[in-house]
């Protein structure tokens, strides 16, 4: 949805992530963008470079934070440190909302540094619904959690993902971030359709989008975010668009990292699908 | 999962055949993963193993190009391996994975001979640069506080400032490695599988430092790192410094065991707590309520 309560009624266009390879040209040439999403933890430092590029960057640009390491997921209790680091941050960003994955990844205080699929319950749906709730209260912001992309499932899971992924945000009530990626890697992976995914997760709650590329392998997707996006991605991409509406978009790429303008050129391109959806919507 | 994940790879970089209570691997992945159409329960969850390695032994390899150099690739991931089989991450950064390296490198020198001394000062400098590039900076001296007498004045250094006593000219190596490799930045968090670190095409080797007692301060300035090479006594004075010494104990402490005799010390050290000054390394002894008097 354009704007709604979970990107605290933000209407943003399409951003791209902030990485080190373009800092330089950002700050000489000051590019004319949307927005920036930037990895939290990337920041969540003392001191140094990266929060001189940070304040920087805050004084021309609308910045939103995207963490990697909040395991949400986790059936331990939510690091309380790690929380107040990241409210620290939030104070400094001004981060509208924020998000972070729906997944695990440490455990016993050992960091697997990965987002770990879940087994799709509704006892782990409970604790991460309260992890979420959590959270989003002591930071003060709203959240938006974010589908990973799979390489395997489990046994133990007792619904899809996209319904796992419906039981959590309905229960703590958050938005969505809407990885449209990371359905098609999970869809190739897993043998399913989706499209069934993108119909029937609860629409309203979307706070934002994420496009990315992936690598293919003899046997499986990987999700390497090292590539323009592909177009079984765009076309689902243009029917979330429709389904969802006007959604703040982000593109990310994390490796191999071409020049600043050849990412922004990739994510601009979804301004085509945005355009189309509008001119259809008005005829 | 977990488990498994953590599990160092296979000579193969596959995950390990057995379970740790000598079970076939494949038997355990197979009681909690879903097989499918392509890949068995263990292939499955041989990904989640391979990529938790490749990105650890990645992130080692840029942070710590001089120690590589030093024991050579391949002997650089066999340690690797072993260090982050015992000391896992503990940190939900990257950027403090070899936090626990000079420790490990004291216990188990054995990955590191005929070298032991040389690679433990390296590793101990790789971690000092990390930790100025990123650390805190605290509020510097004011100008107040620079009346206190220096008997009674005891100041704090700034946290990502390092103070190193060393065998060996490590700085020097590692620029000549750096030049020999092209700088490399460390990298981002990201979340996305990244490649198995591969081994550098062969380069003529730099020459291994001699011996030769080094003393020095690695810093950032202008948020820029840098390393300085300082004098004995003013290293001295620095340590006592750290240590919480006043300014007046920490100078005699400082010309203790000096045996220059030609030098004009209060002028010297005078001159020194200027630089110290102007690098911004003198910073209050509290954050909040000023020095701390003794
Ligand atoms: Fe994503």
């Amino acid at each position: 949805m354009p704007a709604n309560p979970f990107n605290n009624f933000h209407d943003y266009g399409i951003g791209i992530g902030l990485r080190v390879p373009h800092y330089r040209h950002i700050l000489e040439k000051k590019p004319v963008v949307d927005w920036f999403e930037i990895i939290s933890e990337n920041f969540m430092v003392d001191g140094g470079r990266p929060l001189e590029v940070l304040d920087q960057i805050l004084e021309q640009y609308r910045v939103v934070q995207h963490g990697v390491a909040m395991y949400l997921g986790s059936a331990d209790r939510l690091n309380r440190e790690h929380l107040k680091k990241i409210k620290r941050l939030v104070r400094r960003t001004n981060t509208p909302w924020l998000s972070d994955h729906l997944c695990w990844g440490s455990v016993d205080g050992r960091y697997t540094h990965d987002l770990l699929p879940m087994p799709y319950t509704f006892a782990a749906a409970k604790t991460t619904a309260d992890n979420i709730r959590e959270a989003s209260d002591f930071l003060g912001v709203p959240i938006c959690v974010e589908n990973v992309s799979s390489y395997a499932e489990f046994h133990a899971s007792e619904m899809t993902e996209w319904e796992f992924l419906s039981e959590v945000v309905e229960k703590a009530d958050c938005g969505i971030l809407l990885d449209v990626n990371n359905i098609y890697v999970s869809s190739q992976n897993h043998g399913f359709d989706p499209y069934d995914y993108l119909n029937n997760v609860p629409h309203h709650r979307v706070g934002q989008i994420h496009i990315a590329g992936h690598s293919k392998f003899e046997k499986y997707i990987l999700d390497t975010h090292d590539h323009p996006v592909l177009d079984p991605v765009w076309k689902m991409y243009a029917h979330a668009i429709k389904l969802v509406g006007k959604t703040a978009t982000l593109l990310e790429w994390d490796d191999r990292i071409p020049t600043f303008d050849e990412v922004h050129q990739e994510a601009l391109k979804a301004n085509r699908f945005v355009e189309k959806q509008f001119q259809n919507a008005a005829a | 999962m977990a488990t498994a994940v953590f599990r160092p790879l296979n000579a193969r970089d596959g995950m390990q055949a057995r379970w740790t209570d000598g079970r076939e691997t494949s038997t355990v992945a197979e009681s909690f993963i879903k097989p499918n159409d392509r890949l068995s329960s263990f292939e499955r969850l041989e990904i989640y193993n391979r990529v938790y390695w490749f990105r650890v032994l990645d992130c080692l390899y840029d942070d710590y190009p001089g120690l590589r150099a030093i024991v050579g690739e391949k002997r650089f991931l066999d340690l690797a391996t072993a260090y982050l089989a015992k000391y896992p991450s503990a940190s939900f950064t990257l950027r403090n994975l070899g936090s626990r390296l000079e420790k490990f490198l004291g216990e188990e020198p054995q990955w590191v001979t005929p070298n032991e001394e040389l690679a433990l000062d390296m590793a101990r400098f790789e971690w000092a640069q990390i930790v100025a590039f990123d650390d805190a900076a605290l509020p510097q001296l004011t100008t107040d506080a620079l009346d206190t007498p220096p008997a009674k004045l005891r100041v704090r250094l700034q946290p990502y400032l390092s103070l190193l006593e060393l065998n060996f000219a490590v700085d020097k190596f590692l620029l000549a490695v750096k030049k020999r490799e092209g700088d490399t930045l460390r990298d981002e968090a990201s979340n996305t599988f990244e490649a198995m670190p591969q081994s550098s095409k062969r380069r003529r080797a730099v020459r291994l430092p001699k011996r030769e007692r080094v003393l020095l301060a690695v810093h950032r300035y202008d948020n820029q790192l840098y390393y300085k090479r300082l004098e004995p006594e003013a290293f001295a004075i620095l340590c006592g410094l750290a240590n919480g010494l006043t300014v007046e104990k920490a100078c005699v402490a400082g010309l203790a065991k000096t045996k220059r005799t030609k030098v004009d010390w209060p002028r010297q050290i005078q001159e020194w707590f200027h630089d110290w000054s102007a690098l911004g390394w003198i910073c209050q002894r509290k954050s909040v309520g000023g020095i701390v008097a003794g």
